[in-house]
């Protein structure tokens, strides 16, 4: 199935750009010019140079045998645990830096929810000497403390988000009035595909060398480019987005999504959008959003900072409603269980987000021969502390 | 055709008699208590204000300070919603002939239902709607033609940023008024207008647009407001407003003194 936006932003019905009009100019810029300057000779040789010089990809593409074993199909991780700053959001922030450069904006600005997405623009911030501040949930401050100090050590100002649920999504928000309040000299980078139209393509875009180097490392690995499954977690749906991107069109490739279900998808404490939203708007897109009957937005919950947002992106609605894509969701018990076992069987730690794709593993349908990718979207070592407390190893 | 689109709007009939120091107020519905919404505006038409805003609370208002971010939550905190407006507003007309227009964020709108939204609005007598996250293009596409079945005026906010060619755009489509958000900002009470604003008001003035205009945002005291009406046919005041309503003891006596204190 094709899966591209529209000259209006949309796929089917999600998408679109529903910004105030103070943000219109900023918007309307980065429209009409991302796709040249991605497409640009220059741009993509200093893309690509730094994501192999500085980032260190292509990142590998790594048969788990015990794994493999133990579920009996044969699991390849996707190592975007292994990039600098170690996730793959850095895909994203070292795209949008050179970008904004492009754009001739001086200062950065972004929302964080675990964090990683911070350290990734604060890095790239650092690399190219661009001051750097950074919205993030108090209540995530507090709970992902390694990655503020990281934050802090590479220059950027962290700023806390202190309305509302005092998460990712507050983060988000106070990011939007801070561009609104600058928006000549100030690039925002969203962290994941979603946000007013163009940042969902624009994001998903910048993440696909995930599946562009899939399909090769696949080819090496076992003859065939297509794995039948590729899984990934969802929080707003970068890594996804990134790892499915050059498979849409494939349709016997599945594609798996993974939510985070908290505490249980009928406890009130979950954030698996597809289970519990419904279609409405928030940060500038029509999505799948969970929402009260009024309309006012719900405070989601997952263990994970990083799958901690009330919405999806909008490519992932469409993904979901066309059925092209499946959704699963895993609770947290799920995830620390998965995330243990990961470590153990392959002596890495992942990220707890990145635990709950391996955790959906446990609700697939798949023949001993199937040939699974996984996407490590990010390392553990930000996760630590919920993993002592957790204690379960 | 509705046979209610006959009847003039509000806020046509008001600037056809005054165009100049009108004066707008906006507070958030069901702020500080739920029940205050109705009290609010009878205050506010005794007291002579020209046009009245209604907030629609939100959980996630992106282009409001801390101000009206504080007074949504309070409002919702207390339960208040689009119904409980309309249950609210149900009488309204037969004390209130100011015009009235909500305000508010897309997403409770349609979550409520646009088409059943607009008839409530119609059916309690509002005049005009400012949904500062509904995109012009997006408006013209699919919301124009039942926002024009219930007799309701869109008004579009322009800013410092915007160009002239779309400030053309917004005149041609809009009624009502255009609403001039003051500076790049997020709504806050602000205690002095800037030579660069002032020669923003100048830039739009001089356009010589259809349009009567009233800038927002940051307008707080009589000394701003004054500035305001120098450049414009009026002006909009929020959060300073919303602060008073939130230091009230009496909202009747304060509000009175408050718009005496402006216009006068
Ligand atoms: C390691 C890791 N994986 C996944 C996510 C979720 O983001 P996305 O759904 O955009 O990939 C995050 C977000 O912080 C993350 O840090």
């Amino acid at each position: 199935m094709k899966v591209e936006v529209d000259e209006r932003g949309y796929y089917g019905s999600f998408g679109g750009a529903y910004i105030p009009e103070m943000l219109y100019p900023n918007i309307e810029e980065l429209r009409l010019q991302y796709m040249s300057i991605i497409q640009d000779r220059d741009f993509q040789k200093d893309f690509r140079k730094l994501l192999h010089d500085y980032v260190g990809r292509p990142t590998p593409l790594f048969f788990a045998e015990r794994l493999s074993e133990k579920y009996k199909a044969n699991i390849y991780l996707k190592r975007e645990d292994l990039n600098h700053t170690g996730a793959h959001k850095v895909n994203n922030t070292v795209g949008q830096i050179l970008l904004a450069r492009r754009l001739g904006k001086q200062k950065i600005i972004a929302e964080t929810g675990a964090g990683q997405h911070g350290v990734a623009t604060a890095t790239v911030c650092a690399l190219m000497g661009m001051e750097c501040i950074v919205y993030m949930g108090e209540v995530d401050m507090a709970r992902q403390k390694p990655n503020v100090e990281r934050m802090r050590i590479l220059g950027a100002e962290v700023r806390p988000a202190k309305s509302g649920s005092k998460t990712l999504k507050d983060a988000t928000n106070e990011a939007m009035r801070h561009w609104i309040n600058n928006p000549t000299d100030t690039h925002y980078i969203i962290g994941s595909v979603v946000g007013p139209h163009p940042y969902p393509d624009m994001v998903a875009r910048f993440q696909s060398v995930i599946s562009e180097e899939m399909k090769w490392q696949f080819k090496e690995a076992t003859g065939n480019e297509n794995p039948n499954h590729i899984v990934a977690c969802v929080g707003g749906g970068s890594n996804a987005a990134g790892s499915y991107f050059h498979y849409y069109e494939n349709d016997e490739v599945n594609l798996i999504a993974v939510e985070a279900a908290g505490k249980g998808n009928a406890t009130g404490e979950s954030a698996a959008t597809t289970v519990l939203g419904t279609p409405g708007i928030l940060h500038g897109s029509r999505t799948l959003l969970m929402q009260t009957i009024d309309g006012q937005v719900v405070e989601p919950y997952s263990i994970s900072a990083g799958l901690d947002y009330p919405g999806i992106g909008p490519i992932h609605a469409y993904l979901f409603e066309s059925g092209r894509g499946k959704f699963i969701s895993v609770t947290d018990e799920e995830a620390m269980k998965a995330g243990v076992l990961m470590s153990k069987l392959e002596g890495i730690i992942p990220a707890i987000e990145s635990a709950h794709a391996l955790a959906a593993l446990d609700y697939m349908q798949y023949d001993r021969d199937d040939v699974i990718a996984l996407n490590l979207s990010g390392r553990g070592d930000k996760d630590l502390e919920t993993y002592i407390k957790w204690g379960g190893y | 055709m509705n046979t209610s689109t006959s009847i003039k709007n509000r806020l046509d009939l008001l600037f056809e008699s005054k165009n100049e120091r009108i004066l707008s107020l906006y507070y958030t519905a069901g702020f500080p208590n739920p029940e205050d919404t109705i009290p609010v505006l009878e205050a506010l038409q005794e007291s002579g204000a020209d046009i009245v805003e209604i907030g629609m609370p939100f959980s996630d208002p992106i282009a409001d300070g801390p101000t009206i971010q504080e007074s949504n939550k309070k409002a919702l905190d207390q339960g208040m919603s689009i119904e409980k407006l309309f249950a609210q507003l149900k009488e309204m007309r037969n004390k209130v002939d100011l015009p009235v227009i909500l305000m508010g964020y897309l997403n409770p709108v349609m979550q409520y239902g646009v088409e059943k939204f607009c008839a409530s609005c119609q059916e309690v007598g509002i005049d005009g709607l400012i949904l500062p996250d509904l995109p012009m293009a997006e408006y013209l596409d699919f919301y124009k033609p039942t926002f024009d079945q219930y007799g309701l005026y869109n008004i579009f906010l322009i800013t410092p940023q915007t160009s002239d060619d779309r400030v053309k755009e917004i005149d041609r489509n809009s009624r009502g008024f255009m609403y001039m958000v003051s500076s790049a900002s997020t709504t806050g009470a602000k205690n002095e207008i800037t030579d660069v604003q002032r020669q923003y008001f100048e830039r739009i003035k001089n356009m010589q647009l259809s349009i009567p205009r009233l800038i927002g945002f940051g307008i707080s005291n009589k000394e701003t407001f004054d500035q305001a009406c120098a450049h414009a046919n009026g002006a909009i005041i929020g959060s300073a407003f919303i602060n008073l309503l939130d230091r009230s003891k009496d909202l009747k006596k304060d509000i009175r003194e408050f718009i005496n204190g402006i216009k006068n």
